[in-house]
C-alpha cells in the first residue's frame, strides 16, 4: 500500500491570515460577469451604425440593455479563471458511477476537427458530403456489428433521447399489431436509471416495477410473475447499475417474447461488455449505444452525447428518418420513407455530427479487439478497487465479482457519525471528484464507483490509498475530516436543501443576500 | 396519538372519526433527508390503498408516499408548499401531508401500532 505522498504541512485554517483579495495564492476568486462588467467598457472596436429609419416606432429600446462591458484581457482572464476551478477528465480522476469518465484521446479531437467534418452543413448539397455520409454508414455497420442487430437509427442526440427513441418503435411496432390500446404497460426493475421510467410514462405507458432478487440482479421467474398481456416491453440494463451482470437475461427475453412483448435493452453500461458480448445473442430488440461513454466522447460538460439505437429485425421497419441508403455509387439520406412504417422524425437533422466522427475515430483506433480489451481492463480495474477496499468498505450483495463498476453501500459507516455525503464531500479536499452516490436507490448509502480502463495502476493505488485512509479516519472517529469537507475547495460544503428549496436561477442587481 | 398506526412503507394513519390524517414517519424523514418538494393531490382525488397519493423529494432522491387506506381526499397540507422542511421538522404534527375521508376504517386494522412499528424497524 502506498504511503501517503510528500505534500505540503498540514492546513490550519486559524493559522492563515485573511487576504486582502479573498485569493489564496495564484487561486483566484471570480465574481459573475455581470458584477465585473461596467457600460463604459468593451473589448471590441465597432464604429457606430450608420443611422437607419427606424419601423419599429414606439417599441424602440432607448435604455441600455445591461450587457456586461469588459475589456478583452478581462474577459480572457474571466474565463479562464472559471475553466480553472472546473474539475474535468482531464485534470484528474473522474470515478463517477454509472458515467464512464473515460479518457477522450486526443486524436479524435484532432480528425474531428478536419475541414470535411467540421465545416459541412446538414442542409448542403448530399453530392457534396459524400464522405460524411460514408462516415455515418460505416459507423452504423460498426455499431450493428458489435451489438449483432440488424438496424441502427444515429439521431437521438443522448442515451434518455435513445430510450425514447427505442421505445417509440416498440410502440409503433404494437400498434401496428393492433395492440396499441390493450398493451400499456412496461415492466422495469427496482435498480432502473430514473430515465427508464419517465421514458415509459413520456409515451403513455404506465410501469410496473419488477422486484430484484438478494443478490441485486433480476430473476426470469420475477418477470414471469409480472408478465401479462398487457405488458408492451421490459426496459433492462445490462450490467445494471449495481454493477452486475443479469445472468438470466436469455431467460428473461424468451418470457417477454413469450408473453408478445418487446425487450428494450438501457446500453448505457454497453462499455463493459463491448467486443467481448453481443446484445442481439440475449435476444433484445432494441438499445442504446451512448457514444459518449462507451466510445469516449467527450461529455458531462465538455459536448454533447449522443445516443445512437439498434433495433430488431422485428423494430427495423419503424425506425426512425432520416437514414442512409446506397444508391449506386452513392449514399443517400433518406428523409421521406415511402411506404414504410417509421415512425417518423426524432431530429431537425441526422444528429450528432462531431461525436459520430470522434466515436469512429475511437473504434478505428482500437479495433475490434482493442475494443474488447478496453471493455477487459474497465471490469478489471474496477475490480481491483473493489478487492482493494473490501476489506475496509462493505458491499451490498456480497463479496462477488463486479463488471465495470463497484458498489459500496454504508453499512461500514454505521455509527461512525460519517454519511456517505460526508465521506463523498470529504474526497473533495483530497483532490478527487467524489464517486456516485445514493444511487442506485435500492442501495443504502450507495457509493458507486467507475474507474473505466483510462487508470493506470499507479493512479488506481492512489486513489485506492486515499479511500483506505479516509476510511481510516471515519472508522477512528476524526470527523474533522468529515464533518466540514470539503475544507479546501473554493466553496465549502454548499447547503442543498436550501438550493433546491429556494433556487436563485438568474442574476438579478442588488438581490438581497441569501 | 396512541391510536397512530404504521405501514411497512414507513406512512402514517392517525384516525379520528372517519378522517385519517396521513404522514410519513419519524425513521422516514431521518432517512430521506432533507425535503425540498412534496407534490401533494388535489382534494376530492379517490385513493386507493397502496396506491401513490403523494411524492417527496428530498436533496438524495424523489419517492411516493402510498396511501395505507383507501378513500377521498379532503384536505392537504397546504403549508408544505412553502416550507416543505415541516415533514423533517415535526412528521407526526406539523408535517402530516394528506386527510382522507376512509371508505373501510377495517384498512386500519392491518397496519401496525406504535410497538410493533418500532420492532419493524429494529429488523430493518
Amino acid at each position: 500500500m502506498l504511503d501517503r505522498p510528500a505534500i505540503v504541512e498540514p492546513l490550519d485554517d486559524d493559522k492563515i491570515p485573511a487576504t486582502f483579495t479573498g485569493n489564496r495564492g495564484l487561486d483566484q476568486e471570480e465574481p459573475l460577469i455581470f458584477e465585473i462588467g461596467r457600460l463604459d467598457a468593451t473589448g471590441v472596436d465597432i464604429g457606430a451604425p450608420a443611422p437607419v429609419e427606424t419601423r419599429l416606432g414606439a417599441l424602440e429600446r432607448n435604455a441600455p440593455i445591461g450587457l456586461p462591458g469588459l475589456t478583452e484581457p478581462e474577459t480572457m482572464r474571466h474565463y479562464v479563471r472559471l475553466s480553472r476551478k472546473n474539475y474535468s477528465i482531464d485534470a484528474g480522476l473522474y470515478p463517477l458511477g454509472s458515467c464512464t469518465m473515460k479518457h477522450n484521446p486526443r486524436s479524435n479531437e484532432k480528425i474531428a476537427r478536419y475541414e470535411g467534418f467540421a465545416d459541412i452543413h446538414p442542409l448542403q448539397p448530399q453530392s457534396t458530403a459524400q464522405g460524411a455520409l460514408e462516415l455515418m454508414q460505416t459507423l452504423a455497420d460498426w455499431l450493428m456489428k458489435l451489438t449483432n442487430m440488424q438496424a441502427v437509427a444515429l439521431s437521438p442526440k443522448a442515451g434518455a433521447h435513445g430510450e425514447l427513441c427505442g421505445m417509440m418503435a416498440i410502440k409503433s411496432a404494437i400498434a401496428a399489431k393492433g395492440e396499441g390500446t390493450t398493451r400499456n404497460v412496461v415492466l422495469i426493475p427496482q435498480s432502473a436509471h430514473g430515465t427508464n421510467p419517465a421514458t415509459a410514462a413520456l409515451l403513455g405507458f404506465s410501469v410496473r416495477v419488477v422486484p430484484a432478487a438478494p443478490d441485486g440482479t433480476v430473476r426470469a421467474q420475477a418477470v414471469k410473475d409480472a408478465l401479462d398481456d398487457d405488458v408492451a416491453a421490459i426496459m433492462l440494463t445490462n450490467p445494471n447499475t449495481c454493477g452486475l451482470f443479469e445472468r438470466e437475461i436469455v431467460d428473461i427475453a424468451d418470457a417477454i417474447h413469450a408473453a408478445g412483448g418487446y425487450f428494450y435493452c438501457d446500453g448505457a453500461n454497453f462499455n463493459a461488455i463491448a467486443g467481448v458480448l453481443r446484445p442481439g445473442d440475449f435476444g433484445i430488440d432494441a438499445m442504446h449505444i451512448n457514444l459518449h461513454k462507451t466510445f469516449s466522447t467527450p461529455h458531462g460538460g465538455g459536448g454533447p452525447g449522443a445516443g445512437p439505437v439498434v433495433l430488431s429485425e422485428r423494430l427495423a421497419p419503424f425506425a426512425p428518418v432520416p437514414f442512409i441508403r446506397r444508391k449506386g455509387d452513392s449514399l443517400q439520406l433518406v428523409e421521406d420513407a415511402e411506404g414504410a412504417q417509421s415512425f417518423g422524425r426524432l431530429t431537425a437533422f441526422h444528429g450528432q455530427m462531431g461525436m459520430f466522427v470522434r466515436a469512429l475515430a475511437y473504434m478505428l483506433a482500437h479495433g475490434g479487439d482493442g475494443v474488447a480489451q478496453a471493455s477487459k481492463d474497465a471490469v478489471l480495474a474496477a475490480n481491483y478497487v473493489r478487492a482493494s477496499l473490501r476489506d475496509v468498505m462493505t458491499q451490498p450483495f456480497g463479496d462477488r465479482i463486479c463488471m465495470h463498476e463497484v458498489l459500496f453501500d454504508d453499512g461500514w459507516l454505521r455509527g461512525t457519525g460519517v454519511t456517505t455525503l460526508d465521506f463523498a464531500k470529504a474526497m473533495i479536499d483530497e483532490g478527487y471528484h467524489p464517486m456516485t452516490i445514493y444511487f442506485p436507490l435500492v442501495v443504502h448509502g450507495a457509493m458507486l464507483i467507475e474507474p473505466t480502463e483510462s487508470e493506470s495502476k499507479a493512479s488506481l493505488d492512489l486513489f485506492i490509498a486515499t479511500l483506505r485512509d479516509l476510511a481510516q479516519s471515519a472508522k477512528a472517529g476524526d470527523m474533522t475530516r468529515f464533518a466540514q469537507a470539503p475544507r479546501l475547495a473554493p466553496r465549502r460544503r454548499v447547503d442543498e436543501a436550501l438550493a433546491a428549496r429556494k433556487p436563485v436561477l438568474r442574476w438579478e442587481e442588488k438581490t438581497a443576500a441569501i | 396519538m396512541s391510536d397512530r398506526r404504521y405501514s411497512k412503507d414507513h406512512e402514517y394513519v392517525a384516525l379520528e372519526g372517519d378522517i385519517a390524517t396521513l404522514g410519513i414517519s419519524d425513521y422516514a424523514q431521518s432517512q430521506l433527508g432533507d425535503i425540498v418538494f412534496i407534490e401533494l393531490p388535489d382534494v376530492g382525488k379517490k385513493v386507493v390503498k397502496g396506491k401513490e397519493i403523494a411524492v417527496i423529494e428530498s436533496v438524495k432522491a424523489a419517492s411516493e408516499v402510498y396511501s395505507p387506506v383507501g378513500g377521498e381526499v379532503v384536505e392537504v397540507n397546504s403549508q408544505l408548499g412553502e416550507t416543505p422542511a415541516l415533514v423533517n421538522d415535526d412528521p407526526l404534527g406539523r408535517g402530516w401531508l394528506v386527510k382522507v375521508r376512509i371508505s373501510d376504517p377495517g384498512e386500519c386494522a392491518s397496519l401496525m401500532d406504535a410497538a410493533a412499528y418500532s420492532s419493524f424497524l429494529k429488523t430493518l
